[in-house]
């Protein structure tokens, strides 16, 4: 489903528990899947004796991905053309992340309708781990 | 040597939306998918950094033959902690920006191009001095076509980052 320009307004927000209570097995997963097996996200020993991190704790990836489903679940799949994120804040073990997208803009670019948003996704503290933007197409 | 050729798989794909917890039918049934708008299966936004997997001499995946630094018998299976930068303090991921010209499939097979972008230092409380270099990976498709845009940031900290 493609959004439409007439159905958003500037300022509209999406919220999402995007996970409850990060487990490590997710993190292996991940791992598995991205093929970035750094052991600071699955080796306790090596992260906390060799790194000097109090623990394992998530791929910045894996935060953008699981914010990624709170933007395709809002704009249709295969609509992004742009995503971009920042990562601020390390995502741990037993982290609730919520994530929120908000409308920014909503206008034409090569003569196509796009939709501008900025991205939150914090934690069960309320701290920002990652920021960023998107755009996607939308119908006129 | 960055990745010379990145096949898309269907596998791969519904791995991958499953890591990031994502059931969206449109990563792994090719039937639903069919029924759709777009027709067939895509892969999930941030999928293009699975082109780790077909880095012949990617540096965070134990390789035959070569020292892995994390843990067996002892915390790390290297002596000197090289792989990770003094201090225990390693690179990070900074930023990650991707420009979709098009959303990936299975069956495409991308080539990769990768240069370096700018690098800069900043302070930082929390973790010292932090020197940001910036990597920009063009994705092409099987017909020469550019498909994604990929501009990551990474970071080394003097010091492991205090929370």
């Amino acid at each position: 489903m493609t959004l439409s320009a007439a159905e958003l307004t500037i300022g509209e927000t999406r919220t999402a528990v995007l996970v409850e209570d990060l487990k490590r097995t997710q993190l292996v997963q991940y791992a598995g899947a991205s093929g970035d097996y750094n052991p600071l996200h699955h080796d306790e020993l090596y992260t906390r004796e060799v790194a000097g991190y109090p623990g394992v704790f998530a791929h910045g990836m894996l935060t953008m991905g699981i914010t990624a489903t709170l933007l395709t679940d809002w704009v249709g799949d295969g609509n992004l053309t742009r995503y971009g994120v920042r990562f601020v804040n390390q995502v741990w073990p037993g982290d609730t992340l919520t994530g929120s997208a908000e409308v920014t803009a909503i206008r034409e670019e090569d003569g196509e309708h796009v939709v501008d948003l900025a991205i939150t996704t914090t934690n069960q503290h309320g701290a920002a781990v990652v920021t960023g933007t998107a755009s996607a197409r939308i119908d006129g | 040597m960055p990745t010379d050729r990145f096949p898309v798989e269907a596998g791969h794909i519904m791995m991958f939306a499953r890591s990031v917890g994502d059931d969206n039918p449109i990563y792994h049934d090719a039937e639903y998918a069919a029924g759709t708008e777009i027709g067939h299966i895509i892969a999930p936004p941030t999928f293009p950094q699975a082109q780790a997997q077909f880095n012949a001499t990617y540096r965070l995946r134990p390789q035959v033959g070569r020292p892995w630094f994390g843990s067996g018998a002892t915390p790390t299976g290297v002596e000197t902690n090289s792989e990770v930068g003094s201090g225990g303090g390693g690179g990070l991921h900074a930023e990650q920006h991707f420009e979709y010209h098009r959303h990936l499939k299975p069956g495409d097979v991308l080539t990769l191009t990768v240069r370096p972008g700018e690098t800069w230092e900043k302070q930082s409380k929390r973790a010292g001095t932090l020197t940001f270099s910036e990597t920009i990976t063009e994705f092409h498709d099987q017909d020469g076509e550019l498909v994604i845009t990929a501009r990551g940031v990474g970071v080394r900290t003097e010091k492991p980052v205090e929370n």
